[in-house]
Parts: structure tokens; sequence; C-alpha cells
């Protein structure tokens, strides 16, 4: 059985196993993005170009940019063979077999995009030395971790979206990165801004490391800038790669002038602070706390419960959410916070660049604190920081706990999104499959040195097991179940915020510590 | 990477799988009979709200609305699950719940199909030969295979993992040398279906070739043993029924209910695959069935006797699978899903790969009766999973020398002929069939019959996989009686 397993024929299994299972679960629950990503198809394929960002007949709008529309256009010739009625605009909620078979496998023909990243990111990895049994290579860990994540795998193939072919596609440009082939990066990351804006969270470390690593080619011999070495050619080179994608994306719809329009569909800030459930980031916390005080506060008769905005925390789905005691958040205030928590690791890479690995660091904390600080931050968006941190975590140590404590972290979040009971046992399964190869894979990995995590983190990873087994199983069956439907949601993203939070300043002082001695990786 | 670990990614690899199968179509069917799904609730039903002893009874319980036709230990179980009463009271109201699906019921029935996995895991880690690798990969595909994942969970008709999981614990305690235990296990597994009476010829020799070899005194105490463990376990479950001797007759005459035809729909036996030849359904008439048993009989003769004089591990394995096979080929009243009761050619997966999942593809292969309940997608994914990863991880290919697939036999009986690599041979014989079942699929799905042979596609099917079998059951008959695997050769095989 050795041999065949180690000529590399296992990469092509995992790929074709874990395809195998996505078909499975052609049938289970979806949400309404399935509903949203039909009525784009809809929309691409029976209107003109210029009535695609007006149009708004299911409430569903168009609000990712130009490319990604042009992706449904796309996919839509090949729905027409599957079923006509689904490009209806008018056919709101449809989803006969075919619909659905369709949708799915489209979603699982796309993730070739991403396998073929996680096959590129598992070239760049540094193997060790010696011939070890495949299970026990980098290569494979990391080809597990990336194509059979929990996360991706609800996310995509059951909850619906199109998170893998995305996903892939900043995977490839990361990869290219480490391969040092920085303008192949610089088109994929472009194309991908423009397939989904929600990746300008990571613009900042691109922007900033491409002009310090790319455009100036030379450092001084402490590692500080060379301003002479400042290349324009090269920056001619990516400006023009950014400028080109985006006037193919945008092109159009600026010369139809729907340009503010447009943007006025891929910003909506009239949103509330926190989705309908709460991202387990700090205005979670920061909303517990708001809630706690003012509990607090009628209590020791501080304040008058006539005077507290009613905060509908008791119902089911929180969409606006004004806070009571302490100050109420708006968007640019968000911005701000933002912006703060990235300049330093920003910061660093301009002063003290450490190569494409710290790129790939800055990258994670940027996405990281867009997470933890951002206005109307969806849950899923954990995902940008756990992929490309999957890298890392092979590698050194010092990720591999990072990582299983942010990955534990963020899928446990990701719960409250398959919330059916058919799909229960799925999600627990799957859940407990990829916890336990990944500590069991990277302990292996990093063996030798003790530990992998620290007591305390341990203890916080059980308490994990509580707080699922106490949401899952113990709240439906208590007397609470009426009357504060919301708990279950809340306790699970505030426990989560922790972790996070936890996972976050780890990151950063990893990037600072480094900046003391750069190395060349 | 440890094996506890593994052993756990494997499992629940397994558990998703079922799950996600289970997530398709059902045996819902159309109304007034409601499918099988029904059949289980109406079970729960009655055995809730009736007394024990009118559960096989016409008095207040209908039973040509999917009477209770197996024997009481899946009775009891019916009532066990019942007991969700205390859940959702509206499952089991008697007369009043016919047609009623709920997601969480589904849930709640499928929870209960467990025995299965914990058996087989045992089995791989403790009675398989070879590296922990071979034993987790052995595991993966013994778990992986799609015939009883698709009839339990997809098409859900009923609790096959029970009783074949009583039966594989059985199996295990027997090659653990625990006669007694293993006794008692196939006793539940036969109380709670009569199907298993496939397995229970080999049971029965191997135990009493033990017996016969055991020394003097030893062989008596063995069997008593033995015999009371069986005896008692029948009537600890039969109790409710044995004050009233025409009770206990109702039970058997519902158990097996001769008053059915030859066979029914297309199933890939004997004797449906005769009919197409001749027309053996209005030749042979009721009384007949005396024929039958003969036939069966026959058939099973050779294995048994076999093992009756070696009752070693290995032939007892070999002879659960000649035995099912014979019986699903020559009996009476057969069912196309009968065929998983040859499940036990999974226990050869480690020892036999190539031919294993040759024959586990086949038994797959009942495509009609999937195309009905819309699981064309789970079949053809759990099929070409099981494929691949089960000649990938096995290196079933690799491993097929005249040597290793002990064709030694066959050199002997086919000496007429020109002297040919066998090994060979049946490589390029498995890529044709696979290509050929393959095809056939496609071509059943796609393509309309023409209108006079409406049953065109079911019919070649069937008897393609009745070609299968018949091979698989010759094939092993010759392994059966050439010699066992030696040491070196088992050596090699790491």
């Amino acid at each position: 059985m050795a041999a065949r397993v180690d000529s590399g024929f296992w990469f092509p299994a995992l790929a074709l196993g874990v395809s195998f299972l996505k078909c499975l679960f052609i049938n289970a629950y979806h949400s309404t993005d399935f509903e949203v990503h039909r009525n784009w198809l809809a929309i691409t394929h029976s209107l003109p170009v210029s009535r695609w960002y007006h149009e708004n007949t299911s409430e569903w709008t168009l609000d990712y940019p130009p490319l990604f529309a042009w992706f449904e256009f796309g996919l839509s010739h090949v729905a027409q063979h599957f079923d006509r009625n689904m490009l209806q605009v008018e056919n709101l909620h449809y989803a006969s077999p075919s619909t659905v078979l369709f949708q799915r496998l489209s979603v699982i023909f796309t993730d070739v995009v991403f396998i073929y990243a996680a096959k590129e990111c598992c070239r760049c990895v540094q193997e060790q030395k010696g011939s070890q049994d495949v299970l026990n290579r980098p290569s494979f860990v990391l080809a597990v971790l990336l194509l059979w994540n929990f996360g991706l795998l609800i996310v995509d193939h059951i909850h619906f979206q199109y998170n893998g072919f995305l996903f892939g596609v900043l995977l490839l440009s990361v990869a290219k990165h480490l391969q040092s082939q920085h303008l192949q990066g610089a088109l994929l990351f472009a194309i991908l801004l423009n397939l989904k804006h929600i990746y300008l969270y990571v613009a900042p470390a691109y922007g900033i490391y491409l002009l310090r690593s790319y455009c100036f080619t030379q450092d001084n011999k402490d590692g500080s800038i060379r301003w002479m070495s400042f290349s324009p050619l090269r920056l001619l080179a990516l400006g023009s790669i950014v400028v080109s994608v985006c006037a193919l994306s945008f092109g159009p719809f600026i010369a139809m002038g729907q340009l503010p329009q447009v943007l006025s569909r891929l910003f909506p800030f009239k949103r509330g602070l926190c989705h309908a459930y709460w991202a387990p980031n700090i205005w979670a916390l920061y909303s517990v706390l708001d809630k706690g005080l003012a509990v607090l506060g009628v209590r020791l008769k501080l304040l008058e419960e006539a005077e507290l905005p009613r905060a509908s925390m008791t119902g089911g789905l929180v969409q606006e959410f004004q806070h009571s005691v302490l100050l109420s958040v708006s968007p640019s205030a968000t911005l701000v916070c933002t912006l703060l928590s990235i300049l330093p690791a920003v910061a660093s890479i301009w002063l003290r660049p450490c190569g494409a690995r710290g790129f790939l660091r800055c990258l994670l904390l940027c996405a990281l604190g867009s997470f933890m600080f951002g206005w109307h931050v969806h849950e899923k968006a954990v995902l940008i920081a756990i992929l490309p941190l999957s890298i890392l975590a092979v590698e050194s140590r010092e990720d591999a706990r990072i990582f299983l404590v942010l990955t534990t972290t963020g899928h446990y979040s990701l719960f409250p999104l398959l919330f059916t009971p058919a799909e229960l046992p799925i999600k627990v399964s799957l859940m407990l499959m990829f916890t336990i190869f990944s500590f069991t894979a990277l302990r292996k990995l990093h063996s030798g040195q003790g530990p992998l995590l620290r007591p305390l983190e341990v203890i916080y990873l059980l308490g994990l097991v509580v707080v699922a087994i106490a949401c899952e199983v113990v709240f439906p069956l208590s007397p609470w179940q009426q009357r504060l439907p919301f708990l279950p949601l809340l306790a699970t993203s505030v426990y989560c915020s922790v972790g996070v939070c936890y996972s976050f300043l780890r990151l950063y002082v990893r990037l600072l510590q480094r900046d003391d001695k750069p190395k060349q990786l | 990477m440890q094996t506890w670990s593994l052993v756990s990614i494997c499992v629940l690899l397994g558990v998703v799988v079922r799950w996600g199968v289970s997530l398709n179509s059902y045996s819902a069917g159309k109304p007034p009979m409601f499918g099988d799904y029904e059949a289980q609730r109406h079970w729960q039903e009655v055995t809730y709200n009736l007394p024990l002893q009118e559960y096989f009874n016409t008095t207040d319980n209908d039973l040509n609305y999917w009477g209770l036709d197996y024997p009481p230990l899946t009775a009891y179980h019916s009532w066990i699950c019942a007991y969700a009463k205390i859940i959702n009271p509206d499952w089991v109201e008697l007369h009043k719940s016919r047609g009623y699906e709920s997601p969480t019921h589904k849930l709640f029935m499928r929870t209960t199909l467990l025995i299965y996995i914990p058996a087989v895991v045992l089995y791989c880690l403790y009675l398989t030969d070879g590296s922990s690798k071979k034993k987790i990969s052995t595991l993966l595909c013994f778990l992986l295979y799609p015939g009883l994942i698709l009839i339990d969970y997809g098409h859900f008709i009923r609790y096959n993992g029970v009783s074949l999981g009583f039966a594989l614990w059985g199996i295990l305690a027997l090659g653990l040398g625990w006669d007694v235990s293993g006794s008692m296990a196939f006793s539940l597994a036969l109380n709670y279906k009569q199907m298993e009476l496939y397995h229970a010829l080999p049971f029965f020799c191997y135990l009493l070739g033990k017996c016969i070899k055991a020394g003097p005194m030893g062989r008596l105490f063995l069997l008593v043993r033995i015999a009371a463990t069986v005896l008692a376990t029948f009537a600890l479950c039969w109790l409710p029924f044995l004050s009233d001797p025409s009770q206990a007759l109702q039970v058997v005459r519902r158990i097996f209910p001769v008053a059915r035809g030859l066979f029914e729909d297309k199933v890939a036996n004997t004797w449906c695959s005769l009919n197409t030849l001749i027309k053996i359904r209005s030749i042979l008439s009721g009384d007949s069935q005396l024929y039958l048993l003969a036939c069966t009989f026959l058939a099973v003769l050779p294995a048994s006797f076999r093992l009756l004089t070696k009752p070693t591990f290995w032939h007892f394995k070999l002879a659960l699978v000649n035995s099912s096979l014979a019986f699903f080929l020559f009996s009476y009243q057969v069912h196309e899903k009968s065929i998983l009761l040859a499940a036990p050619v999974c226990l050869l997966l480690n020892d036999l790969p190539l031919i294993a999942i040759w024959f586990l593809q086949a038994s797959t292969f009942m495509l009609p009766l999937f195309l009905k309940d819309g699981l064309l997608v789970p079949y053809v994914v759990t099929s070409l999973a099981f494929l691949f990863f089960s000649l990938y991880l096995l290196s079933a290919l690799d491993h097929c020398s005249e040597d290793e697939l002990r064709m030694g036999a066959y050199n002997k009986l086919l000496f007429f002929l020109p002297k040919m690599d066998l090994a060979h041979v049946v490589r390029w014989k498995f890529y044709i069939s696979v290509a050929v079942m393959a095809v056939l699929s496609i071509v059943s799905i796609a393509l309309v019959p023409p209108p006079h042979l409406p049953d065109l596609f079911p019919v070649l099917v069937s008897t393609t996989a009745f070609l299968h079998f018949f091979g698989t059951f010759v094939y092993f008959n010759v392994v059966q009686f050439s010699e066992p695997p030696s040491r070196k050769s088992q050596k090699k095989n790491n």
C-alpha cells in the first residue's frame, strides 16, 4: 500500500474524495443565498446590462462587483439547459430539483479553482528533511486542511455560496507571491477585488507589500528602505494591471454613467452594526457589555427602564442595535478603529519587510482586524483569516498553536448557520473530523518540543464543547427557550469572540517579534 | 498519525456519508401505502398501542396495511422507538397518524443504527492482518460499501444495519474464540430478521466442527453451553408468545409467507434469469418449493461440509459468503435487497481485495431500484467513490498475481485450455465488467426502452448482476477447496 500512496497520487485522491462528499449534500438545507444567486442568474440572463444594477424586483439586489455579474452571466448560459424557468426574474424563490442540482454542481465545479490553488500552496511549503510516510508531510497536512476545511464545506456546499472559487483566487495570488511571481499575484488580486469587494479588507497588505518589496528592488544592509532603488517601470506595470482589470469590470458602467448607482449597491451602509447573528468580534463583546451595564443600571436604580431604547434582544433577529449605556457606534467609527488596528502591521512590513511570509502575516492581520472592528461583519468572514493561516501553521510551531485556537473557535462560530435538525449530525461529525485531524496532524508535525497548546488554551477549547452541548441539546429543552430564544446565539458569539480576539493579539505579537530580526523567508 | 485518530476520522466519515445519503429522497412512495418509511412508523404505532399478543394478529390491527412480518425483536425495537411519544405524541396515535413524516423523526430512527459501526471497527482492528495502515484502509472501505448505505439510509427499507451488526458481532466473537457470546449475538440477529437464516448454516457447521475437534470431554461441554445459550436467547425473545402455541404459529406464518410467488420484480437470481429463457414461473407451481429447497441445499452443501471438516476462521468466512450466495441464487421469494446478505464478502476485503471489490461493486448495481427512488446521485457518487478508493487504498490491482488470487486450483481445473496468465485474464475481466456496468447504468438513464420490450433495461441489469454473482459463487467455492493461505504469501501481502 505504501508504494502507491507515496507516488504522489494522494492529492488527486483527496480532491476527488472531497468532491464526492460535496455531491452528497446536494439535497441538504440551503439558505436564502441560494435564492440570491438564482435571482442574479435571472437578472444577468434576462435583462440588458444597463438594468443589472437598477433591478430590484427581488429584495436580493445585485451587490457584488461587475466581474461577478459577468461570471453569473456565463453560468446562466449553462443553466438554461437545466431549467429555463429559473432564469425568469419574476420566479422568486423558484427551487425546482433541476435548479438545485445546477446551482450545487456549479459550486462543486468552480471549486476546481480552489483545488488548483491548494496544489500551488502545497508546492510552496518547505518540506522537512528525511523520508517520511505521506501522512506526516507538511504538504499533505496542508492539502487536507485546505481541501477538507470544515468552514468552507458547510458554507459553500450546504449554506450555499461561491466562496471556494473566490478563496481559490486569493490563495493562488498568495502562492504566486510566495513563489516570487509578483505580477501574476497582483493580477489575480485585482481580479479578486472585482469579483467580491469584501477583499478590500486585505488590500492594504497587498498595496504596501508590493510598493515596498517589489517597486523598491533593493534594500540597504540593515533592511531599511533604499530610495534610490525605486523602479518606476515596475510601478507602471502594477498600476496598468490594476487599472486595466478595473476598467474591464467597471468600464461599461462608467460609460453608461451608472457608477454612483453601482457603488451605492456595493456599499450599503444602511444596515446595522451587527448582522442578524452577531459575528464573534469586538462589537459583540461591546454590545454584551452595554446590555449588561443597562441591566445593572436598572437594577441599581441608576437608569429608568423607560428611557432605554427598546432593543429587540429577546427577539429572534437583531437588525438595528442602539446602545443604551455606552456610546452608539457609527460606520465611520468602525472604519477608524479598523484602520488603527491594521496600522502597526502595515507599518512593520514597510519598515522591516520579511519577504513573502511577512506579507502573508500582514494579510492575516488585515483580515482579522477588519473582522474584529468592521461594520456589519458576517461571521463567514473569519474564513479569510483561517485559510491563509493554514499555510503558516504547517511550517511553524507558534503559528500552529494560533491556528488551532482560531480555527476551532471560528468554525464553531459558524454552527448557527445550519440550524436545521437534519444537518446537525453532519455538521457535528464534520467538525469533529476536521478538529481531530488538525490537532493530531499538527501535533505530529511539530512534535518534540513539549505540548503544542498551553493549558489555558486547552481549557478554553474544551469550554467550546460545553457551550455546544448547552446550546444544541440543553437549551431547547429548558424553560428559557420561549422567553429568550436569542440566548444560544449570544452565548456562541460572545464565547467565540474571546478566542478570536486572543488569536488576533497573538498574531500581532508574532509579527512584531519577528520585526527585530528580519529573516529572508 | 496515531491509529485512534485515523480510526475516528474513518468512522466519522462513514457517519457523514450515511447522513448525506439520507438527505436524499427515501422510500416515500405514493399513497395509500406511503412506502417503507410509513411501514416503520406504523409498526411503532401498533407495538406501542396494542398489547403484545396482538402484534401479529388481525383484531385491532389491520394487517394488510404494512403488517409486521419480522421476528419479535423487531417488534420490541419498534416499541422502544415508540417512546418517541415523550418527544412528540402525534407520531404514534393509532389509526390517526397514517402518512406522517417529519425530519426529527427521521433523525431519531437513524440514530438507532449504530450497532453496526463498532462491530466493523473492532473486526478491522483485531481480526485482519497487516500493518495498521492496511487495517485502516480496510476499515474505510468496509464502511464505504455502498450497498448497505444506499439501502438502509437512502432507500430506507429496513434496519438491515441492526441485524447485520449483530451477525457481525457474532462473527467477531467467534474469531476471537468466544464461542458462546458469538452464538448469543447471532441468535439475536436471527430474532431480529429472519433473513439471517442465510448465515445460519455456516455458524452451525463451524461451531459443530469445533465441538468435534475438541477433546471427548470438551466437546460435550462446549456443545451443551452453545445449545443452552441459543435456546435461552430464543426463549427470551419469544417469551410473550410461548404461552399460546397458536400465537407462536401465527408469528411464524407472518414471518414466512409462503403464499407469495417464486420471485418478485427483477432479481439477479437464477430463477429470474432463467425466466427470460424458459418461463419457469408458470411451470413451477407453489408445491415445487421442495425442489427449490433441495437445489439450495445442494448448492450450500460443499462449503458447509468443508467447514465442518476444517473449522478455521478462514473457512468460516468463506462459508458465510458461499452460503449466503447460494441462498440468494437458488432460494424462494428472494427480494433483490437480500444480496446485502452477501455483505460478509466485506470480511474478505483484506485477503482477496480485487475479487471482493469486484463483487461488492456488482452487488451495488441495483440501478433500477435506485432509479425508482430518485437516488441516482448518491448511487453514482458512492459507487464511484468506493471503486476508486478501495482500488487505490488497498492496491488491489497490484496484488493480483496468481498466487495472491489463489487461482492455483483453477489452473488444475482448466487443464484442457492452453496455459495462460490467469491473473492477467482476471484483471481484464475486471476492467471489462466495470465498463459494462457503467455503460448499462448510463444507458438505463439516458435511453428509453423500445415499446415492445418495456423491461429491457431492468432485465439486462439483473442478468449482468446474476452472471457476476454466479461467477463469484463458483470462485469462492473453488477457493474454499484449495489450500488456505500459506505464511509466506501472507507476509508478502504487507
